[in-house]
């Protein structure tokens, strides 16, 4: 009894990396949600008695050209970035799921057609189609994701809709058809719950990879626009007094590492916890 | 009369260290092979037979911990240096296995695998083993050898492709052949095929062959001698006639009793009572006795020694003596 | 169906595929809000030179005309002009062009020159601490933006050691080679990430693959048996990968370009947008998303010579 209670509780107990990677997540959010709490300095009081100042005591990350504390504002960037991560990935997430459910559970013809769509929008390289609609659009946050969901969503369908196909020929499926369930029961009911855990983990990576690319648009001048206080416009910022200046750029990039591995850990505890196989 | 052992097992316990805990595979067994005999291995799924073949040739994975005795033509190879080990793999002792399938690399062509034996165990040079590799096909019965040596597997039909998994075992002019459940995989009519070629093989090169099967009709027309295997132990071994005829071991008498003897009075069927023994538990006395019609108190609590109860019979039982003889029995 | 059969059949593929790259960035343009003409011209235009531009590109004809002129022009090799160059489209692409593949081509090399070996420890020392060493740093490796690494190597190598010069491309083939060598390391790190994981969870899965097994017990040296049976069974689906990372690499190459100041297709397109050089824009989103379905088409052709059952 003692070794079936013990391996019980085995199985059960949060791995270690899985905890690591949710403290991180938790400390962005608090980080996003309440920067004034943690953040040491306000993050645009210029202040010309401490222009670009190494880390120290005081200035744990340094200040910037203006004598701001890059320290306070990376916590003040924190919650533009998690916006990122989270608005552009929401829409696809659930255009995606939607109609990867619906392809997947009906096929026939918009199956067919769903597999060109896929096949074209690979060929077209992310960033480029994502930087050629900005471009039409006009650079900011806003067009970004609208110019990210356009593309998106492919990737949650096609993940859903192969989910769906391996769910279909499950015996608990079969079952609730011999029972007679009605369609959108056996779908919502039955197939959803299961499909939405590889979405779930698939979401963490995402996150992880759209503020990779938000940061990157920032830095380039076409996510963000200044004075927003955003990762990849930090270190955009810091470019110009790169290397002496070394800490405007290496510690907000820093974060943007940090946030990652927060989301990989997360997604990967994720999928050993729920069995998803990637 | 058994001919001097080539392969001697002597005390052989294998356990794997899985997520679950110690799982214990083959659990104190004592085995002999001799020279030139064909020795059928017979166990239920789970009882150890493969996990003891892949011991031999030290093939099982990294979490498996191995311990006691195997003494091959006088050499010990669960210590033998690596080295020593890859002249005993395929050029003394071969292996095939169940599913061909999957034991042949999808990815290359089986003249290659066939040659990569020969270069590991000969001194042919490339033509000499191109020249091999054909004989060797047409051998085990390959129409047109010279042609499909630059085939890949997927382009064989099940049968053959165990065909080609057979040459490439005899690539190295092996003394013992290991046979892992060669003809599970296979249609029958492709089965009987496949035996009388390995029986036709092991006579004609003088090889030795441990035939592993859960099959006990293919024991009784493929081989010399069978061991019989439960839970990690050999429970008896001898030679196939009289071991069927008079089990001494109240597991092989329940096991003959379960399948369906092919003779003329059929007889009906009498399936074991209950399940094989965990493997992740420590077993005290005889593994069988919870199944078994004939236990007594010495079989809950002490393990029954493999003795010999014939000059050419060994088994482990407490109850040998009160076994009737199968036909009898039924 | 055979070898020669399949190749012909994947090459027809390219057709329609090239066809609705065309209708993509066709459509792309004229749904998006004010269309070329605004893009052309910006938000303040002139009613009236709004109507001289509609005219001038032909904006006027029905759609499909429209459409069927596009794909004229495109065949003959057209992609306009450009506003800021004042030259073809097709020339500012074909001079930059090879830039850029340079750069993608060397950061695969250094990709898969670091993945592989790393790749094969991490997979065969499984859950102990080379494998959790590896995967740890790519897992940085991973999370890192393309622009931070190339700023960070910069610094170091550039700036503070001198080693690399700091950005450019040079003159000669060896000072290309030279000058693009900290860029396709920035470009190649996330991209060896890819291929590790990848690569080491093929190998972890053909290990366990019976025909190891059989490998070894035909008495093969471990390092044919490594070299032979695991890696090429391994390398299957992973060239496969790589060949699908080409799209995520040109986006890589863009921001790289930018951060070394490499004259290269990536940096033009940023360039093109804040010059809202829309005829560059169009014709690079085509010309890069030709150059990717080519590239998948070479990677079907090289996994049929990897794998013999491709193409039954």
């Amino acid at each position: 009894m003692t070794a079936i209670a013990l391996s019980h509780v085995r199985a059960w107990r949060i791995p270690a990396p899985l905890l690591a990677g949710v403290l991180i997540l938790c400390g962005m959010l608090v980080a996003a949600l309440v920067p004034g709490a943690i953040a040491p300095y306000d993050p645009i009081a210029f202040d010309y008695a401490a222009l670009l100042q190494p880390p120290s005591l005081a200035h744990p990350f340094g200040t910037d050209n203006f004598g701001r504390d890059v320290l306070s504002r990376t916590i003040f960037a924190t919650g533009v970035d998690l916006q990122i991560a989270f608005f552009a990935t929401i829409a696809p997430l659930v255009v995606g799921t939607l109609v990867g459910l619906f392809i997947g559970f009906y096929g026939g013809l918009a199956d067919a057609i769903f597999a060109q769509v896929v096949n074209l929008v690979m060929t077209f390289p992310f960033l480029v189609i994502v930087i050629a609609i900005v471009a039409v659009l006009g650079p900011g946050l806003e067009n970004m994701y609208v110019a990210v969901s356009i593309v998106g969503w492919v990737f949650y369908a096609r993940l859903t809709r192969a989910e769906v196909h391996v769910q279909r020929q499950s015996d608990y499926v079969a079952a609730a058809r011999v029972l007679g369930y009605a369609r959108s029961r056996i779908l919502f009911r039955h197939i959803l719950p299961n499909t939405l855990r590889p979405i779930l983990v698939f979401w963490m990576t995402d996150m992880s990879l759209k503020i990779l690319l938000g940061s990157s648009l920032g830095y380039l001048g076409l996510g963000a626009q200044p004075p927003t206080a955003e990762w990849g416009v930090l270190i955009a910022d810091g470019k110009a007094y790169f290397p002496a200046g070394w800490w405007m750029a290496v510690f907000p990039g820093g974060v943007i590492v940090l946030c990652g591995i927060g989301f990989s850990l997360t997604g990967d505890g994720l999928a050993d916890l729920l069995d998803v196989k990637r | 009369m058994t001919p001097a052992p080539i392969l001697t097992i002597s005390g052989l316990s294998v356990s794997f260290a899985t997520p679950h805990g110690i799982v214990r595979a083959v659990d104190g067994l004592d085995l002999a092979i001799g020279a030139g005999e064909v020795l059928g291995l017979v166990g239920e799924s789970g009882s150890g037979k493969s996990v003891t073949l892949r011991a031999v040739l030290r093939l099982l994975r990294r979490n498996a911990a191995i311990t006691g005795r195997i003494d091959w033509r006088g050499q010990e190879l669960l210590t033998a240096p690596e080295r020593r080990l890859r002249d005993v793999r395929g050029g003394e002792i071969a292996m095939i296995f169940q599913e061909p399938m999957t034991a042949l690399n999808p990815v290359l062509s089986i003249g290659l695998q066939i040659e990569e034996t020969l270069a590991a165990h000969t001194d042919l040079g490339a033509a000499g083993r191109r020249r091999r590799a054909i004989e060797l096909l047409s051998r085990v019965g390959i129409a047109s050898a010279a042609a499909r040596l630059d085939d890949y597997p997927h382009q064989f039909s099940g049968g053959m492709r165990q065909r080609v998994m057979i040459a490439i075992a005899l690539a190295g002019a092996p003394k013992l052949l290991l046979a892992d459940e060669p003809t599970t995989a296979l249609d029958v009519t492709i089965q009987d095929q496949i035996l009388k070629l390995l029986r036709e093989l092991a006579g004609d090169l003088g090889m030795a062959m441990v035939l592993v099967t859960h099959d006990l009709g293919i024991v009784a027309e493929t081989c010399d001698r069978v061991a019989v295997m439960y839970a990690g132990r050999i429970c008896e071994a001898g030679p196939v006639a009289s071991v069927f005829a008079a089990p001494r071991h109240a597991y092989t008498l329940a096991l003959l009793r379960s399948v369906p003897s092919g003779g003329p009075a059929r007889q009906p069927l009498d399936p074991i009572p209950g399940q094989p023994p965990r493997a992740d538990r420590p077993i005290v006395g005889c593994p069988f006795a919870p199944r078994c019609g004939f236990a007594t108190g010495a079989c809950r609590t002490t393990r029954p020694p493999l003795e010999a109860v014939t000059p050419d019979r060994v088994a482990a039982c407490f109850e040998a003596a009160r076994l009737p003889a199968w036909r009898e029995a039924a | 169906m055979n070898r020669a059969s399949y190749t012909a059949a994947r090459l027809l593929q390219i057709v329609p595929t090239f066809i609705l790259i065309g209708i993509v960035v066709f459509v792309l343009v004229r749904i998006l809000p004010g269309g070329p003409v605004a893009a052309l011209l910006g938000d303040k235009a002139s009613d009236e030179a709004i109507e001289r531009i509609t005219r001038q590109l032909g904006l006027d004809a029905p759609i499909l005309v429209q459409f069927w002129r596009f794909l004229e022009t495109i065949a003959r090799g057209d992609l306009g002009d450009s506003i800021a160059y004042h030259v073809a489209v097709v020339r500012l692409i074909a001079e930059r062009l090879p830039v850029t593949l340079l750069l993608t081509g060397m950061a695969t090399i250094f990709a898969i020159a670091l993945a592989v070996p790393l790749a094969f420890v991490a997979a065969v020392t499984q859950n102990r601490w080379p494998d959790l060493a590896i995967r740890g740093a790519f897992q940085v490796g991973l999370s890192s933006p393309i622009f931070y690494v190339g700023l960070i190597l910069l610094t170091v190598f550039a700036g503070a050691m001198h080693i690399f010069p700091v950005g450019g491309y040079g003159e000669t083939p060896g000072e290309h080679l030279y000058h693009l060598f900290l860029p396709a390391l920035a470009l190649a790190l996330s991209f060896s990430a890819v291929i590790m994981r990848s690569l080491r969870a093929s190998v972890i899965e053909v290990l366990s693959a019976e025909f190891v097994d059989f490998a070894r017990a035909k008495g093969l040296r471990r390092r044919i048996v490594l070299g032979r049976h695991v890696l090429r069974n391994a390398l299957i689906s992973t060239v496969a990968l790589i060949g699908l990372q080409i799209g995520d690499l040109l986006g890589g190459a863009v921001i790289t370009e930018s951060v070394f100041a490499v004259p290269g297709v990536g940096r033009l397109m940023v360039d093109s947008i804040f010059a809202r050089d829309y005829p560059v824009i169009q014709g690079l989103t085509l010309a890069l998303a030709v150059l990717v379905s080519l590239v998948f088409l070479a990677t079907d052709l090289v996994q049929m010579a990897l794998d013999p059952r491709v193409a039954k």
